[in-house]
């Protein structure tokens, strides 16, 4: 197999005296889709936001497609193929739903400034084409009927998966999922487990998923790593995590093991 | 110990309605044939009103501009004032170097004045705008005031007596003109998929930075265009009240102009072109209440915040998330 | 500049920073409780020079003229009289603002600023002309060789310094300090913690605008008049000394005054840079924010994402 699609190479991150991330290493191939999973506070979150470029990691390094990631901004990894979504909802509140996915769509989009002052015939067929792309990802996913609705008036669940559209209109090579099954009842993390796989076989993508419910978890993912307190304490595949005895005790206590 | 800090909030815009306005080239050929009709009438309009319709012509201009960077963009900017200095005082030094070919090179005059502008903005747009809201407001004032300062010292544009002498060039075809085309421009900007950036950047710049939107250079060049605008009306204005002083140009100027954006409900183009018209022609109705002027001032912006943060014309869409 | 000279403008630089460094105390303590400008700060120090203007002469019936003990009584009441506006504003204007977004409070608050300064300035109430400070303390001058010393330059130092200690005092040493640097971290889990949240807030601005009180007055006693938009370029200079030094840090703020009032002075003395002397100011603010923006004493706090 060639390289992997993402490296994470001893990273480590502190904030003052706190370490939150400590010596993490790990690789995902494309087309993979793995899980990152660990108790609250363990640096999940951290270690997203590290990969996407929001934080710099204090030392280690992190390569995607074969390029060093160190200070670049996450708007350019997102154009190198990084797209994610967010613990905490993080839509357009003034823009709608269709609008949400054009801002997306503007990283593929070769008309700027002088073009959309100009309006000229090359200008509005972009337009034209970027409108029927939008439109066509918000089908996929059912939310087509409300393109011209306000993002933030959706319900949550439609939400959620809104955000996850916005991602894949960056045409990502690797997705990352924070959290996408917060706050969803069982039925619509069945929809959600299935929504995933679909992607990932449509769109031909590496997911790196960070999730609570172990049903999830475990139903999707094909390799899982576990932080505990900022450090991996065990990688593998879901049925060897399970019986992991430090996965365990990390999750409940010594005494259960 | 990091603060969490939720998705930062700033004062919710109306909903951004977004058509492609595709007629929108015809709508500015038709609002600069109609500014240059009343112009070709004005010689019959009276001195006193012709006097206030261009001071609302410049008003819409600065204002329209300053929306693109503090309504639509969300960048807190308080030294507009300072670039529509810089924008005067070029256009005008250049008007007098120029005698007898001023007039027929007004219009480069305008446009050389707008470009200085732009430039000046660049020079503290790219340093200031990585700051944070309040940081970015104090800066920005600085600069206003920095800018004022070097004008007070500058012998070329009269220093601290003021520039006199400019010859009367602005009149109503050139001031609407230039309204439409400030209108237009911004308007065009901001209704495209690139323009749905600056939007995106008011929002939440994380998440814009996620989806491939880059927020610093989304901010400067709201920043760099509201500063180019924003010289061309002090080009306009320089060569109709025919005088600069640095003091017209404090930050004072800044908190009007900004008082018009936050009144029209920032980001509402047209919220915003009312405002602008309201707080020109008001103060000139008013005229036996000059005094009373900054107190109403500062009443309605205390007022607008605690009651109308959207905006004396603001409808409630329906902003709120469901969940 | 020889030798002599170069202390004289250095004493005068720590006299007018002392004085900046007690308004930057006010702009850092709000900010760190509250993170926002209060922009009606400056005025503050207007309204405490105007209060001692009408106290003075009442004490002075009581006391005769150019008594210690009288302008420590004004200077008291003054301050008193300030504290309670400022809390009054607080109530008024920003309490109701307190879940709203940042940018709106800094809004209103620019707009409370202009509303004082404005009321002021109409002849109802102050009137814009300047008007003559009233001698406080007996004026003496003492003479090192080339060096002259007012007792205002020595009375100005150390009443700030005074200030300072009982402020660290307060802020370090008392349940109340602890209870003002609990809300400055984590509002929220101050008021789980029992903190009474809102009267913190209100006694930090009663504090600051004592503060600021006290250094409209000393600023008065060396300044030529007083003026309703007085305030305005004093405080503009303490609130960039504030951010300097770091904006939410006590001591930063002290730093941050004495070096502007420094530098403003050295640069006052200087003949080509004097008529810039208003902008020196916002140029070591805007090369602080490029360079180190959390200020010079200040951490950085990372956004949690």
């Amino acid at each position: 197999m060639s390289t992997p699609l993402l490296e994470l190479d001893k990273v480590t991150i502190k904030f003052g005296g706190l370490t939150a991330v400590c010596d993490f290493t790990m690789n995902i191939r494309e087309g993979e889709l793995v899980g990152l999973i660990g108790p609250n506070g363990a640096g999940k979150t951290t270690a997203f936001n590290m990969i996407t470029g929001v934080y710099q990691p204090t030392s280690g390094s992190i390569c995607f497609a074969g390029l060093c990631t160190a200070g670049v901004k996450p708007s350019k990894l997102a154009g190198r193929g990084i797209a994610r979504t967010f613990q905490n909802i993080r839509l357009f509140r003034s823009l709608s739903v269709i609008d949400n996915i054009r801002v997306a769509k503007q990283l593929h989009n070769r008309q700027g400034y002088l073009s959309s002052l100009w309006r000229g015939k090359a200008w509005k067929r972009s337009e034209a084409e970027i409108e029927k792309d939008a439109i066509e990802l918000l089908e996929i996913f059912d939310l087509a009927k409300v393109r011209d609705e306000m993002a933030t008036s959706l319900p949550y669940g439609d939400q959620r998966r809104l955000e996850i559209v916005r991602a894949l209109a960056t045409r990502p090579k690797l997705l990352l999922l924070d959290e996408p099954a917060a706050g969803m009842n069982p039925s619509e993390k069945d929809d959600l487990m299935r929504l995933i796989r679909s992607i990932k076989e449509r769109f031909g993508l590496a997911v790196l998923l960070v999730e609570h419910d172990m049903k999830v978890v475990m139903g999707i993912c094909e390799r899982i790593a576990v932080l505990e307190y900022g450090r991996k304490i065990a990688e593998g595949t879901p049925k060897e995590i399970q019986c992991d005895p430090k996965v365990i005790e990390a999750y409940l206590g010594a005494a259960a093991v | 110990m990091p603060d969490p800090l939720p998705p930062v909030e700033k004062p919710a815009p109306v909903a951004a309605g977004f058509s492609l306005l595709t007629g929108a080239k015809r709508w500015l050929v038709v609002g600069i044939a109609l500014a240059l009709l009343a112009s070709y009438f004005s010689g019959t309009f009276n001195r006193y009103y012709l006097g206030i319709g261009i001071d609302v012509g410049i008003a819409i201009i600065l204002a329209v501009s300053l929306n693109l960077i503090n309504g639509h963009t969300g960048q807190f900017s308080l030294g507009h004032a300072g670039f529509m200095a810089v924008g005067g005082y070029f256009a005008a030094w250049l008007s007098l170097q120029m005698g007898v070919n001023a007039k027929v090179m007004f219009p480069l005059s305008l446009l050389a004045g707008g470009l200085f502008a732009a430039v000046v903005g660049l020079v503290v747009g790219v340093p200031s705008l990585r700051l944070r809201g309040d940081y970015l407001a104090i800066v920005t004032l600085g600069f206003g005031e920095i800018i004022r300062v070097i004008a007070q010292n500058t012998e070329a544009v009269g220093a601290a007596s003021g520039l006199k002498g400019i010859p009367k060039f602005t009149n109503l075809g050139w001031t609407f003109g230039l309204a439409a085309v400030t209108i237009y421009a911004i308007t065009a900007l901001v209704n495209s998929t690139y323009g749905r950036g600056f939007l995106a950047v008011h929002d939440d710049e994380i998440a814009a930075e996620s989806s491939g939107i880059g927020t610093t250079r989304y901010k400067v060049t709201a920043f760099v265009t509201g500063a180019f605008f924003a010289g061309i009306a002090g080009g306009l204005y320089a060569h109709h009240k025919q005088f600069l002083a640095p003091t017209g140009f404090d930050w004072l100027k800044s908190v009007e102009i900004v008082v018009m954006v936050i009144l029209g409900g920032m980001g509402r183009t047209v919220g915003v072109i009312a405002a602008a018209i309201l707080l020109t022609v008001m103060p000139e109705l008013l005229r036996d209440f000059a005094e009373y002027r900054m107190i109403v001032y500062a009443l309605l912006i205390i007022f607008l915040m605690l009651v109308r943060p959207g905006g004396l014309f603001s409808i409630n869409f329906k902003r709120r998330s469901a969940a | 500049m020889d030798f002599q000279q170069t202390i004289q403008q250095l004493i005068n630089g720590l006299g007018l920073g002392s004085i900046y460094a007690l308004i930057a105390l006010g702009y850092t303590m709000v900010y760190g409780v509250l993170r926002f400008i209060n922009f009606a700060h400056s005025d503050v120090l207007m309204l405490g020079a105007f209060s001692a203007l009408y106290i003075a002469p009442k004490v002075e019936k009581v006391l005769g003229p150019q008594s210690v003990t009288g302008a420590i009584l004004v200077i008291v009441f003054s301050a008193a009289v300030c504290a309670c506006l400022g809390m009054l504003i607080e109530f008024l204007a920003y309490r109701p603002l307190r879940n709203r977004p940042k940018l709106t409070v800094l809004i209103t608050a620019i707009g409370v600023s202009l509303f004082i300064e404005f009321t002021c300035q109409n002849d109802a109430i102050f009137g814009s002309a300047t008007r003559a400070f009233p001698k406080l303390l007996p004026e003496q001058q003492f003479h090192l060789g080339k060096i002259v010393l007012g007792s205002n330059d020595i009375i100005v130092p150390v009443v700030t310094a005074l200030l300072l200690v009982g402020m660290w005092f307060i802020v370090q040493k008392t349940r109340i300090g602890t209870a003002m640097r609990a809300v400055s971290f984590n509002q929220q889990a101050a008021s789980l913690m029992g903190v009474p949240v809102n009267r913190i807030i209100s006694f930090t601005f009663g504090l600051g605008s004592a503060l600021a009180a006290v250094a409209g007055i000393l600023y008065s006693m060396k300044a030529p008049g007083i003026e309703p938009l007085m305030g305005v370029q004093p405080g503009l200079r303490a609130f960039i000394a504030a951010v300097v030094g770091g904006i939410g840090n006590l001591p930063g703020a002290v730093l941050g005054g004495l070096l502007i009032g420094v530098l403003e002075t050295f640069a006052g003395g200087i003949p080509g840079l004097s008529n810039y002397r208003d902008a020196i100011a916002f140029g070591i603010l805007i090369l602080i924010l490029l360079f180190k923006p959390a200020g010079l004493l200040g951490r950085a706090t990372i956004e949690k994402v």
